[in-house]
């Protein structure tokens, strides 16, 4: 007998932390339910991905409230807002961080549930069902425990990851790129190209909006010419997918036309570390097989057997006219991208605060907030930055981040702002301070 | 009166057990003939029946390893394997032989068919097959489980040309097209050897005149019955560790506790767990000759070291096993091993306590250590790595996926209580280990016809996978066969009395009596499926008779 024939060995080793939380879902028949994974679990299970060689099941952490504050100002608090389904997800991806930097695995990918890209900084409930950003929280957890380090964050989700954008907006040692249905014609409604981050990291907030009915073709042109020729120069330590599926043709939210084969492409091209499972609600026409594409391409093995049962080549081919819109997009975002500094300096050259002016609706719970984020730019660091924020609800607050590499006296001017942030008519005042990781609310 | 058999490799232990309180009657040994199992299983029950009146035997209990040693040894039928795969990963299957077969065609994760095999395909195959002398055929389709026309269709064209045609949605529930595929190819090949074997216990007994039924042992310490087992043989793989791990069970007193049992053999250490009293299982099936299948089984791993290991030092350091260079010293062998270093601690009786001395005497020599010193280091080193694989084994069991938030919170762990040990050693080691590991070690009498007595005493087991979709109104149960209509309106609660009620119905099938103990439901969820603004459910239950005694013996104090 040929010994080889019994066995499938991954050329990449690959975790799974594979968590559908079976008992938990934002209400009974809320797109975000139990049977969400239900399919994917049933179609890995039958592919036997369970035996291949190289790819290890992982349970989730459970993320502590210490790792939620290193990303987030929760309003009135976490307990009242954050719950244990929560905190498995951003422990699921926390747990895909520990595989890869503590060298069990090559990669991994967190398939977790509820979704985090839409939250932001500010939480004063749930958007696009998301309450906890479960990347940042894991990408925090991570540098704490494993050093600082230079990171990509991909977002191949067909939303804007407006969540993720706001907390990394200044800074410069993440690259945010998010491909997504243009704004325009999709919730959260943000996304355009002329959001390129604050001043300590202008540039580094990379987004590009796409046109309803791109397919294949499109993201692989977006890939190739624009996020590959980014990445090669942003040169990150790390590169992790926030892996959305609601590109998917039969996605009942989105308007895209993107196939499994071609998620499967594009992760084996841009080649992540690790990668997150975010949105995407065809439960049964695309996350099965969508995600079956997206570990077989992580652990390097054969994809080209992965089809969704209706796909049929040309039926989702992509016009003409998008075709035109794409490559305009992608390449106005490449020179953006390279002509980065000149334009930050002509925009906050010399400035000692910038100020920004936003307002957040949250869809799920039907908040709205509005906010003045304050950035601090230091010829030394990132600067220490500020959110203050008050919602419809009588909600108000401030909230102060001192960065991880803030200088001394950042770190000081830090402590003073929010000492003298006492006398503001706000219900709570927030510090973070990433260099001690130290955490405060009052 | 009950007789349990167990064949190993080399030797046939058997049992005649009173059935109202479990006494020990009669026990024989017998060296095995591999080239005759059937002659040696009935010599050894020709030996047992001597002084018991046949009307009094209840039960015959074997446990073979007929079908294993098909498999191992290759002696197994020629088969032809059809598959209609569909899309997804591209498993190889070459090794099953020249005659794997891909028709088109597939079933997608509800079971709904997306695209049908051509006609003509099958003509061409059953062709072909009959060509190429295939005497068995396994039909298997991906997500089959759920939906098993292709299968039955198949099976239908192929059933009147070949000996036997498995359909891979009969051996398991579980999802897992590449174990199927594998199960299913196993189980045609053994069939033949099988039906032989039990052909030729049925035409035994009948000439003898003997009523009592026959089960045979299966791989998940539950019992199967001779016909139910000429139906799928491949269930009666790897018996050997089920058997002696229900053996321990019915010697040792405690029942119902978090448990590890150890069997220490001349060259392995075989470790077995229980979770309340229940054996721990294999997560997705056993593995034999390096097929995956989905064979249910208990959970076993070795350590590769027992009593006849080879001891020597190398590189200033002691290593014990993992090979076996014949007996120990102490019985005769040329070698150093740890019994040799028990019977120099006087905890152990030899033949040849002078020779085993001198031979540890010599090597505690040239290391410039106290004997008795060294003899306590190889004792203390065996422990050792007994300890270190029972540790890594509950990291394993421990650590299994889990998919709700309730089991993760819970986080409900197998942490053993205390330990039995059987196998040569076990008395002479129990301190050692007691010290080593830190809980009570239990050795329990009888040890060396554990096997025989856990084939006796094991009582039958089934485990059924039971799935009900109200959008698409069918309901399944694959291991039993079942596909049928259901309402809009059908529930969990209904669907959790089937479960029940069909497991039952499968134990009684395989030789339970009316009341079936051990039957319960150990998965059950319900999902909301959303449709077109109309809600449905997806119901799935899992329920199992789970391995037991049939009777519970009063444990002898030895």
């Amino acid at each position: 007998m040929q010994k080889g024939g019994k066995r499938m060995k991954a050329k990449n080793k690959l975790g799974l932390i594979l968590f559908p939380a079976f008992d938990w879902a934002i209400s009974p028949t809320h797109p975000e339910r139990e049977e969400r994974l239900l399919y994917t679990q049933d179609q890995l299970l039958e592919e036997g991905i369970e035996d291949v060689e190289g790819i290890h099941f992982f349970n989730p952490l459970i993320a502590t409230k210490k790792d939620i504050d290193r990303v987030h100002f929760c309003y009135p608090g976490m307990e009242e807002l954050v719950t244990e389904s929560h905190l498995i997800a951003a422990g699921g991806v926390m747990r895909a961080f520990d595989a890869v930097l503590g060298g069990e695995t090559d990669k991994s990918f967190a398939l977790v549930r509820p979704p985090g890209h839409h939250a932001q900084r500010v939480v004063y409930g749930d958007r696009g069902f998301c309450i906890v950003n479960t990347e940042a929280v894991g990408l925090a957890y991570a540098r704490r425990k494993y050093g600082d380090m230079r990171v990509a964050v991909v977002d191949t989700d067909c939303h804007h990851g407006d969540g993720t954008e706001d907390i990394y907006w200044n800074d410069p040692d993440t690259l945010y790129i998010s491909f997504h249905q243009d704004g325009r014609t999709l919730y959260p409604g943000t996304g355009p190209i002329e959001d390129l981050g604050g001043p300590s990291a202008f540039g580094y907030n990379v987004n590009i909006p796409l046109p309803p009915g791109t397919g294949d073709e499109g993201f692989q042109y977006v890939l190739e010419n624009t996020v590959l020729p980014i990445l090669e120069e942003y040169k990150p330590d790390l590169i992790i997918n926030s892996a959305g599926q609601d590109n998917h043709y039969t996605d009942p939210l989105t308007n895209m036309s993107f196939s499994a084969q071609g998620y499967a492409k594009l992760n084996s091209r841009l080649n992540p570390d690790i990668a997150v499972l975010e949105g995407g609600y065809s439960i049964q026409g695309a996350l099965p097989y969508v995600n079956t594409g997206i570990i077989l391409a992580m652990a390097e093995l054969d994809y080209s057997g992965v089809a969704e049962p209706d796909y049929h080549l040309g039926r989702w081919k992509q016009s003409e006219r998008i075709t035109g819109e794409v490559k305009r997009i992608s390449d106005e975002v490449l020179d953006i991208w390279r002509r980065r500094e000149a334009l930050g300096q002509k925009l906050f050259g010399g400035k000692s605060s910038v100020k920004r002016n936003r307002r957040v609706y949250y869809d799920t719970d039907g908040i709205f907030e509005s906010q003045v984020q304050e950035f601090r730019p230091c010829p030394d660091c990132p600067g220490v930055d500020s959110i203050k924020s008050r919602n419809d609800l009588g909600a108000s607050l401030i909230g102060f981040t001192i960065p991880r590499k803030a200088c001394p006296a950042c770190q000081k001017a830090g402590y003073d702002l929010f000492e003298k942030a006492k006398g503001l008519d706000v219900k709570k005042r927030f510090l973070q301070d990433l260099v001690r990781d130290e955490f405060f609310a009052v | 009166m009950i007789i349990g058999i167990d064949m190993g490799g080399t030797n046939i232990d058997g049992v005649v057990i009173a059935a109202h309180d479990g006494r020990i009657v009669r026990q024989v040994k017998r060296p095995v003939d591999r080239s005759d199992y059937f002659r040696s299983i009935w010599n050894c029950i020709k030996e047992l029946l001597r002084g018991t009146e046949k009307e009094d035997i209840k039960r015959i209990n074997l446990s073979t390893t007929v079908s294993t040693n098909a498999i191992v040894e290759n002696r197994i039928s020629k088969v032809g394997v059809i598959l209609q795969r569909g899309p997804g990963l591209k498993w190889r299957f070459d090794d099953l032989g020249e005659n794997v077969v891909d028709v088109t065609g597939s079933t997608d994760h509800r079971g709904i068919p997306v695209s049908g095999e051509n006609p003509d395909e099958l003509t061409k195959i059953k062709a072909d097959f009959l060509n190429n002398s295939i005497e068995a055929a396994a039909v298997v389709g991906k997500f089959s489980t759920r939906n098993p026309e292709f299968e039955k269709r198949a099976e239908e064209y192929l059933r009147d040309s070949f000996r036997e045609v498995t359909m891979g949605h009969t051996l398991s529930g579980r999802l897992n097209f590449p174990r199927r595929v594998r199960t299913a190819y196993l189980n045609a090949a053994v069939c033949s050897t099988f039906k032989a074997f039990a052909e030729n216990i049925e035409e035994a007994l009948r000439r003898e005149g003997i009523g009592a039924p026959v089960y045979i042992l299966k791989a998940d310490g539950g019992t199967v019955s001779l016909k139910g087992a000429k139906a799928k043989p491949v269930e009666t793989i790897l018996s050997g560790p089920a058997a002696s791990l229900m053996g321990m069970t019915a010697l040792l007193d405690e029942k119902e506790a978090d448990r590890c049992l150890l069997d220490i053999g001349g060259t392995t250490t075989d470790l077995f767990f229980l979770a309340d009293g229940v054996p721990v299982f294999e997560p997705s099936g056993i593995e034999i000759g390096g097929h995956k299948t989905l064979v249910r089984a208990v959970y076993s791993t070795s350590a590769g070291l027992g009593g006849d290991s080879y001891v020597r030092m190398e590189d200033g350091k002691l290593k014990i096993g993992p090979e076996r260079k014949g007996h120990a010293v102490a019985f005769g062998g040329k070698h150093l091993t740890p019994t040799d270093a028990l019977v120099y601690l006087g905890v152990m009786e030899a033949e040849h306590s002078r020779e085993s001395a001198e031979a540890l005497e010599s090597m505690a020599k040239e290391i410039r250590m106290p004997p008795g010193e060294f003899a306590g280091m190889i004792i203390g080193n065996f422990c050792k790595s007994v300890r270190e694989t029972i540790e890594n084994a509950l990291k394993k069991i421990n650590s299994n996926p889990v998919y709700t938030i309730k089991e993760l919170l819970d986080g409900r762990t197998v942490k053993p209580r205390s330990v039995g040990v059987i196998g040569g050693p076990a008395k002479a080691l129990s301190k050692y280990l007691e010290r080593e590991l830190g809980l009570p070690v239990e050795y329990p009498p009888n040890h060396e016809i554990a096997n025989a007595i856990g084939a006796a005493l094991a009582r039958p087991t089934a485990e059924i996978t039971l799935l009900a979709d109200t959008e698409r109104e069918i309901l399944s149960i694959p291991e039993t066969g079942v596909y049928e209509k259901i309402g809009r309106t059908y529930d969990l609660r209904r669907a959790k009395e089937r479960a029940l009620s069909e497991v039952k119905s499968a134990g009684q099938a395989m030789g339970i009596s009316s009341d079936v103990p051990g039957a319960e439901i150990t998965e059950e969820s319900s999902f909301n499926m959303v449709k077109e603004y109309r809600a449905y459910k997806n119901i799935r239950v899992k329920a199992q008779i789970k391995p037991g005694l049939v009777i519970c013996r009063k444990a002898e104090r030895g």
